[in-house]
């Protein structure tokens, strides 16, 4: 769409000078057809794609198992395929393991163990894990692209938060290595042996880098099955671990679907589980290793309140809950699906929240101005559009941003729903994508009962302009993490897990130590 | 139809919204990654063009200055065919008249400063004598300061007082009222003193007088935006914006554009309503525009300078 | 141990037997040992020097001869710059000391022939030279970790949110140990700039050399200029600069000489700086780190916020 600006009178050419219609009294005001004032987004200015570039990311055809430091062929000779979900092309194809697969994984980090890991001096130890984390920052760029390839994520979200929070990752933990006796006063920490690891798809490297950073630091060799829609990473992070030179066996990645992780939970030798994903599997996990000796970690769902109280800075409130819910594609276990504004600022919240939504960008994640990418998978889609239905059967109303999103791939433009009430489905449970629901309250036990009542307590977020409003908030959450005036920050210092049935253990800072440690 | 309302109430400027600095700022970050390319830049840069107020306001300005300046608002670069003109020149009271003689006929309005430009300290009648002076020589627009002192010390009915009469003086100009973010220091501080100038009836409002820093940022800036956004919605009242000093990169400025177009929309997006106080700007955006057309970097040599200065000062210039 | 000469010596340093000339051998440029500034490389404006000698008596170099007006302008550098490394984050610092460990590996042959010089054998060169890369890895390592060790969340009876957190002390003036050339330098500044302090350092009168080239190590390795700054010369004039000066917020002494600890202590009650001693320790040792030795150099700072109580229940941690 072109503008019009008066082009100069005084260049020698015969072109018309095509002058707006300014009169002296100002412009016309825009407004709908009521009269009620109404800004205009999504037309006019367009931004023209702005794709990142694929050129330079090596990426093999077919990725094999990795154990014992190498790439071995899964012994059922099957591969499957993953797919990019914005074009539904596939991208390679993945070695599946089965159970024979998972006990040489166990054998060869069993062996690592006991032979090498456990007797390597903490200092030396921790060099190999700060290698691994210098080189993800050397690979950055490949790997964010990867990342948005396999998965969906924009390329903005994977370049700029999750490859550079995975680094870090590793470099933090890294550190601890040889210092685990000031973590723990008063008691020698020692390592408790081989850990099964099992990760879901929304953060896929990171997630990776979670589960093996505190485990290497404190003397523990892994077994990692990343997600069956995105192995790649974790896969190209296995090549970075060859070249690091961390000796072979200490860390085994095995793809495969959810049979390979239960292979994994139910492998005798192997001595902590930690498992991020659904609440439901969790739960079969842990009834699966009742009984045995291992110990387990949990990181589950979640229906995180947000909660904007009426001196908030609505602004910056607004863009925290568009953050907290639309970003990575609503793929976010503490997303703030659940919105609760004050009822006096409720109408301008909203108005804010439509304008806000209006200008966010569906479509290509490998374009550097999309702000939502593809939905992770084609079940995940229908998982969503499931609960739009019922949503709007509940007798909430939905409001869609009017962008537009590609033909071809799995996308779904950002929602919110209003008029719902507390016992609505969409406010119970878990949707995991960019639906928002939005309740009102009056008084702040209202709200803190209402933010409370659900079995999930992982996330929260509290918005108001009052230090110690915060501070009442903070302590009456029952939740493992609070962002105040913030939302969705990650940090490797900072502990993350949640409380009820959003799992138990923490990740991050010292508390994500005592998970791979008997203290 | 339009939907101004018929009477628009004053609000208590000391309970203006709050505003969170670390979320502005990720928000405002978040303008900058916005990557344009190809038609889309092409055409913001244009624009850009079409929005750069020219300016020259040093102490040492002579009328052959000011016939520079208004001719190479005229004659941006006349081997470039489609080129808009600049949206205004802005120039002393003192040299309105130049300004309006060697413009002629053009489009191009003349802006002037006035109200004791940059400090503001003077007495009210000095600075309404100062506005009508400008008025009478022929300027089609006011850029004011107003008086910070005041502001900082609480004295908001003053403030606005002040601001209302400038406005009357003004006759049929437009006015824009120059609140120097840089001496505001806080961002609640900026929201508070753009909903006084814009109730008080401001037609635009401007971040900078260019003669301290920090001038014009896009943090500071979307401070301005979402006060000028809140007003609309409450009164259907628009209000122009003119971020000024410190703009004189070509990515910087359509940055500036994507912040508008996000928060604004489609309206906002000409010069009626945004303006750039900027004036290296446009030899940089000229870059750009032959560079997409060539598809090689450009020098300096190759565009002329519009000012005789010796040295750098992107910032002192407004 | 070895002397140092305070006047010009007659003898080139060639002939004093750091190289064999021979009719066809190519003449090495020798290298000239400055201070290290605010992030430059200046010569002492005294213009003085001394002459580094090994334990035969041979010369080493001509090494600056600091003043009192080096020191001063090097903590004027390193006020300057406490601003901005304080502000960084801790992750930050960490990246930055693991980069000194990794530029420092990278010439680990020319420190390696350095300590040779300076009389020792190749092996505890050797052990020397590792040892301070690993410890600089070791102190990268703590940079984001000692505030969750040192720093509490305090649970007063009254309600309110009430919390620690270590800040660092400033700026800091260090006597570098005399015996190690190179460990005992890096085991002063490691926990001083991981704890977000700017420093100043004396390096060894008598082992000199190494100071200047991990001063081109730690110029290699974005750190900003000011945040270390090291001068050589004799703690004997230097050592009641250091404890005097006004604008120094610490002082370490890593020595065992009791005058010079005593008079230390005394001058520094003029600002009342915090003052380090550290006597009898074997850098060389295990006992030669620690997060301890980061604590040292930090304040406490302790916050208090109310915490409404409308929600129902008592408020407090």
């Amino acid at each position: 769409m072109k503008f019009n600006f008066p082009i100069s009178k005084f260049q020698n050419f015969k072109i018309r000078s095509l002058m707006p219609a300014v009169t002296k009294k100002n412009k016309k005001t825009s407004s709908n057809s009521n009269g009620v004032p109404k800004l205009k987004f999504n037309s006019g200015w367009e931004y023209a794609p702005a794709p990142e570039s694929k050129s330079h990311i090596k990426l093999k055809d077919r990725f094999d198992l990795f154990i014992n430091g190498k790439f071995v062929k899964p012994s059922s000779g099957k591969y499957f395929e993953t797919i990019n979900p914005a074009t539904e092309e596939k991208i390679a194809e993945i070695a599946e393991a089965n159970a024979a697969d998972v006990d040489k994984a166990v054998k060869a980090a069993r062996n690592a163990y006991e032979r090498v890991w456990k007797k390597m001096p903490a200092t030396e130890r921790a060099k190999y894990v700060f290698r691994i984390s210098r080189m993800i920052q050397e690979r950055a760029r490949e790997f964010a692209v990867i990342e948005s390839i396999d998965g969906g994520k924009t390329i903005r979200e994977s370049r700029d938060v999750d490859i550079p929070l995975a680094a870090n990752h590793f470099f933090y933990y890294a550190g601890w290595a040889d210092k685990l006796e000031y973590a723990f006063p008063g008691r020698v920490p020692s390592s408790l042996g081989v850990a099964g690891q099992i990760i879901p798809w929304n953060f896929p490297l990171l997630m990776a880098a979670w589960k093996i950073a505190p485990a290497l630091a404190t003397g523990n060799t892994v077994v990692l099955k990343p997600a069956e829609t995105t192995p790649l990473t974790a896969l190209k992070l296995a090549e970075i671990i060859q070249e690091s030179g961390l000796p072979e066996g200490v860390v085994n990645i095995i793809t495969g679907f959810g049979e390979t992780g239960a292979d994994i939970v139910n492998h005798p030798d192997i001595d902590k589980i930690a498992f991020t994903g659904s609440t439901e599997v969790g739960k079969i996990i842990q009834k699966a290793v009742a009984g045995s000796n291992k110990k387990i970690t949990l990181e589950l769902g979640g229906k995180a309140a947000n909660i904007i109280f009426d001196d908030a800075p609505l602004d910056q409130a607004v863009e925290g809950v568009i953050n907290g819910i639309y970003f990575n594609q609503g793929h976010v276990c503490c997303a703030g699906s659940r919105l609760f504004v004050q009822e006096s600022v409720y109408n301008i919240v909203l108005r804010k929240l439509k304008d806000r939504i209006e200008t966010l960008i569906v479509g290509d994640p490998l374009d550097k101005n999309t702000d939502i990418g593809a939905i992770n998978s084609k079940t995940q889609l229908e998982t969503i559009n499931k609960y739009i239905s019922i949503g709007k059967k509940e007798g909430a109303e939905m409001y869609q941003s009017s962008c537009p999103i590609p033909g071809k791939g799995f996308f779904c433009r950002p929602i919110l729903f209003t008029n719902v009430a507390q016992s609505n489905r969409i406010a119970q449970e878990e949707i995991f994508g960019p639906v928002l629901a939005i309740q009102t309250f009056r008084t702040d036990e209202e709200v803190i009962e209402k933010a409370n009542n659900t079995p999930y307590g992982l996330s929260a977020g509290v918005w108001t302009d009052k230090g110690s409003k915060i501070f009442n908030l903070t302590t009456k959450m029952r939740a493992g993490v609070v962002w105040a005036n913030t939302y969705n920050k990650f940090d490797p210092t900072s502990p993350f897990g949640g409380y009820k049935e959003s799992g138990f253990g923490r990740e991050g800072g010292l508390h994500g130590l005592s998970g791979y440690l008997k203290v | 139809m339009p939907a101004v309302k018929e009477r628009i109430i004053v609000p208590d400027f000391r309970s203006s919204p709050r505003v969170d600095q670390v979320g502005i700022e990720e928000r405002a970050s978040r303008f900058t990654k916005r990557s344009i390319k190809k038609e889309s830049k092409v055409e913001g840069l244009k624009l850009v063009l079409s929005m750069i107020d020219l300016t020259t306001l040093e102490g040492k300005d002579t009328p052959g200055k000011v016939k520079q300046l208004c001719y190479k608002a005229k004659h941006l670069l006349d081997t470039y065919e489609g080129l808009p003109t600049v949206a205004a020149v802005c120039v002393y009271p003192s040299m309105v008249r130049v300004a309006k003689k060697s413009l002629g006929d053009s489009d191009i309005k003349i802006a002037s400063v006035a109200t004791a430009f940059p400090s503001g300290q003077a007495a009210m009648k000095v600075k309404i004598e100062d506005t009508r002076f400008a008025v009478g020589e022929g300027a089609d627009e006011v850029d004011m300061v107003i008086s910070r002192g005041k502001f900082l010390a609480g004295e908001y009915n003053f403030v606005f007082d002040e601001i209302a009469a400038i406005k009357e003086a003004c006759g049929e100009a437009r006015l824009k009222v120059i609140l120097e973010t840089g001496e505001l220091s806080t961002f609640d501080k900026v929201r508070r003193a753009s909903d006084i100038a814009m109730y008080a009836g401001a037609d635009f409002i401007k971040t900078s007088t260019g003669k301290v820093q920090p001038a014009a940022t896009i943090p500071v800036t979307l401070v301005m935006l979402e006060a000028i956004r809140d007003y609309y919605y409450s009164t259907g009242k628009m209000i122009g914006m003119k971020p000024a000093g410190g703009i004189s990169k070509s990515k910087l400025a359509l940055h500036y554009l994507v912040m508008l177009n996000e928060v604004l929309g489609e309206d906002w997006m000409n010069n009626h309503w945004f303006r750039f106080g900027a004036s290296s700007l446009a030899n940089d955006v000229l870059m750009q525009l032959v560079k997409e057309k060539t598809g090689v970097y450009q020098s300096g040599d190759y565009f002329a300078i519009d000012r005789l200065i010796m040295g750098k000062s992107e910032i002192g210039e407004f | 141990m070895s002397k140092t000469v305070e006047k010009k010596s007659k003898l080139s340093i060639s002939e004093n037997g750091l190289e064999k000339p021979g009719p066809n051998k190519r003449v090495e440029v020798l290298k000239t040992y400055k201070i290290y500034i605010g992030g430059q490389f200046p010569r002492t404006e005294s213009g003085r020097y001394y002459i580094a000698t090994n334990n035969k008596g041979e010369q080493l170099a001509n090494i600056c001869l600091s003043s009192r007006k080096d020191f001063r302008d090097a903590v004027v550098a390193a006020r300057n710059a406490f601003k901005g490394w304080s502000a960084r984050a801790a992750f930050n610092r960490g990246q930055i000391l693991y980069r000194i460990a990794e530029m420092l590996e990278g010439r680990k042959a020319q420190f390696v022939e350095e300590l040779i010089k300076q009389d020792s054998s190749r092996s505890q060169a050797q052990k020397e030279i590792t040892l301070s890369i690993d410890r600089l890895v070791y102190y990268a390592g703590w940079c984001d970790k000692y505030q969750q060790i040192f720093g509490t969340v305090n649970p007063v009876a009254s309600s309110h949110f009430n919390f620690s957190v270590p800040e660092p002390t400033g700026v800091v003036a260090a006597i570098a140990s005399r015996e190690n050339s190179l460990v005992g330098l890096v085991s002063a500044i490691a926990p001083i700039i991981a704890g977000g302090n700017t420093c100043i350092l004396l390096a060894s009168e008598t082992k000199p050399l190494c100071a200047i080239g991990f001063a081109e190590v730690i110029n290699s390795s974005d750190v900003p200029g000011g945040v270390v700054n090291i001068l050589t010369g004799k703690p004997s004039e230097l050592f009641s600069q250091f404890a005097s000066h006004m604008d120094v917020n610490a002082v370490a002494y890593c020595g065992n000489d009791e005058l010079i600890q005593k008079e230390m202590q005394q001058k520094a009650a003029g600002n009342v700086k915090r003052v380090l001693i550290y006597k009898d320790v074997n850098w060389l040792s295990e006992k030669g780190q620690s997060p301890y030795y980061i604590l040292d150099l930090q304040e406490i700072k302790t916050t208090w916020h109310p915490i409404e109580n409308i929600g129902g229940g008592s408020g407090g941690y």
